[in-house]
């Protein structure tokens, strides 16, 4: 028989409610051991596919495998299945009991003796870091408290598959650190084939060895971090791992993989050159991510960039270290900057600035016929 | 006013003394509404959690049928136990009827519903979320239901006492199917009945106290019980 890697592996799944599809068609392989973060934004149906994968729902078509064999079907065998697995909900659940009890639950339901559960459960609150929190009621929690316990709660049971739904969507800054930083430890430490779902793309190239991108029920791409970070499939991708300049245009010339993109109207267009194979007459959108944009006050002739544009400042922002700047070039654009280069600039609303960015630094999309984008 | 005076300080003199009657009336109050909530309980915890887990066609009619039985008059109880029971009915061969299991059945008949329908409610208001998370942590059918009952163990408790408190205070089943027999079947309610009748008025209104009392240690569990429900 063949050997199959794969920990959870998806082929053709279709789900509903009602009459609306939540998941299109979605094939994926999870390897074990593998950290694998599905990303996507609010109602793209990464909840329901971990509810699938943990066997608390029946897909409406397609298959799912674990550990390499279907899922099963009967009640005593998709419950010896699902105790393989554990799963952290977004917003962790307590019963009416000490957190000890809490995190107990699973073991006794396992038939664990009390010995084992006793020290299982010590060494795991001291994992999470909540040593003498065993006796409190695990519904008076912080929230950042609350999702420790939740994530003890499902690894005290050692599982093969652990899923996590958006661990940090409820907490705090330093919460939200700490609970990665304990997730990038157990990732590291046991070795568990992690699925977890995210919107913040950060976290999922933090974490992850591979993303899969969720748009609208659709695994629309999947691949190593830097891969979607750098190639987004689509602009839907695109938007969601941070590209906020995507503009529209059409290949007017193709030369040694050197593209000439024609943006804006006939009376104002101007050309973009990006290394990219697609050819003349293909309409597509132009991702450049705000980082690769440089800003400065005289057009340098000794640079490579092959994109200089004149324009003026019309919107600033401090994030922290970084300004945000927007400049009207004909078209939108969208620069990040250190504050100092800023301040070095001079820059203010209404300045006078030249943006420029590389041919390789940008990213091109064909536009599918019925993109919804403006 | 005078009499009432009277019969209220009698009532007292009758408690304190602990009149052998009142206390042997109370106590076999006691006992036959206790088993009937009892054997109520055990009726109704496995059968509304069964109900409460299972989807089935005219689950909701049913939960309806249930709820309407609350307003069971006791005399209907009554009436129907006695035919049951009586020398030509189904069961006549037992030879119970004006005895204490009698009205044990029909009490039990008659607060089943109560509890039945108030234990599907109070599982009905342990949130799916929990069910769900109890599920992923890897609870079999039976554990959940274990969880469930644990989970809404406050508003189940209420429930039971809300049966046990209608066990007390009902008069219809007692009479029709007990007969109200001095020394084995009187209940507290036939007991201010006949007293009442009689114009033993001292006695009366102490069966009447010890019963306000029973009520109002129901009712006040019951409160506890509510209270930390929402704790």
């Amino acid at each position: 028989m063949k050997h199959d890697s794969s920990a959870i592996k998806i082929t053709a799944l279709t789900h509903t409610y009602g009459t609306r599809e939540v998941l299109k068609d979605v094939n994926l392989s999870i390897d074990r051991g593998e950290v694998f973060a599905l990303i996507g934004p609010t109602g793209a149906g990464k909840t329901t596919l971990l509810r699938i994968i943990d066997l608390l729902e029946t897909p409406a078509s397609g298959q799912l495998y674990l550990d390499g064999r279907p899922a099963p079907q009967s009640a005593r065998q998709r419950l010896d299945m699902r105790r393989r697995m554990s799963f952290v909900h977004q917003k962790p659940q307590f019963f009416n009991l000490s957190v000890y009890d809490n995190v107990a639950c699973g073991l006794r339901w396992r038939g664990a003796n009390e010995d084992v559960i006793s020290n299982r459960i010590r060494h795991i609150l001291d994992t999470v870091g909540l040593n003498g929190y065993d006796r409190r009621d695990a519904r008076t929690l912080s929230g950042g408290e609350a999702q420790r316990v939740a994530l003890a709660r499902s690894l005290v049971l050692e599982p093969d598959v652990l899923l996590l739904d958006e661990p940090t969507a409820n907490l705090d800054p330093i919460s939200t650190t700490r609970m990665e930083q304990l997730i990038a430890h157990v990732a590291r430490q046991r070795k568990i084939t992690m699925v977890m779902s995210t919107h913040d793309m950060a976290q999922g190239q933090e974490l992850a060895d591979r993303i899969g991108v969720l748009v609208e029920g659709k695994l629309v791409q999947t691949g190593s971090a830097a891969d979607i970070f750098r190639s987004p499939r689509n602009e839907d991708v695109a938007r969601l791992v941070g590209t906020e300049n995507i503009i529209e245009g059409t290949v007017v010339a193709n030369e040694e993989g050197i593209a000439t993109v024609c943006i804006g109207g006939e009376a104002e267009a101007a050309t973009i050159e990006a290394v990219s194979n697609h050819s003349a007459g293909k309409r597509v959108s132009v991702c450049i991510r705000p980082e690769d944009v440089t800003l400065a006050s005289t057009v340098s002739h000794g640079s490579s960039a092959r994109n200089t544009f004149s324009g003026t400042v019309t919107r600033m922002a401090s994030f922290g270290p970084l300004s945000r700047v927007e400049v009207e070039c004909g078209f939108p654009l969208v620069a990040l900057i250190t504050r100092l280069s800023a301040q070095e600039l001079a820059l203010q609303i209404g300045a006078r600035v030249h943006a420029t960015f590389k041919a390789t630094a940008m990213h091109i999309v064909e536009r599918s016929t019925d993109d919804r984008s403006t | 006013m005078t009499e009432i005076w009277q019969g209220l300080t009698r009532a007292i003199h009758l408690l304190i003394s602990f009149d052998v009657e009142v206390v042997e009336i109370a106590l076999r109050t006691l006992s036959i509404s206790g088993t009937s909530s009892l054997l109520a309980a055990l009726i109704s915890l496995p059968i509304g959690t069964l109900i409460h887990f299972r989807r089935f066609r005219g689950k909701r009619a049913l939960i309806n049928i249930i709820q309407t039985l609350y307003f069971l008059p006791t005399v209907i109880v009554g009436l129907f136990v006695f035919m049951l029971l009586s020398r030509a009915g189904p069961l006549g061969e037992l030879g119970i009827l004006f005895t204490p299991p009698a009205m044990i059945i029909g009490q039990t008949l008659l607060i089943t519903p109560i509890m039945l329908g108030m234990i599907i409610a109070a599982l009905s208001g342990v949130r799916e979320e929990l069910l769900e998370t109890a599920t992923s942590l890897g609870a079999s059918g039976p554990q959940l239901s274990l969880l469930v009952l644990r989970e809404a163990r406050y508003a189940v408790l209420a429930a039971l006492m809300l049966g046990f408190g209608r066990a007390l205070s009902e008069l219809g089943v007692a009479m029709m199917v007990g007969g109200n027999i001095d020394g084995y079947t009187r209940m507290m309610t036939g007991g201010i009945w006949l007293a009442t009748q009689r114009g033993d008025l001292e006695l009366a209104l102490a069966l009447g106290m010890i019963l306000l009392f029973l009520a109002l240690v129901v009712s006040i569990v019951l409160n506890r019980l509510q209270q930390r429900r929402t704790q």
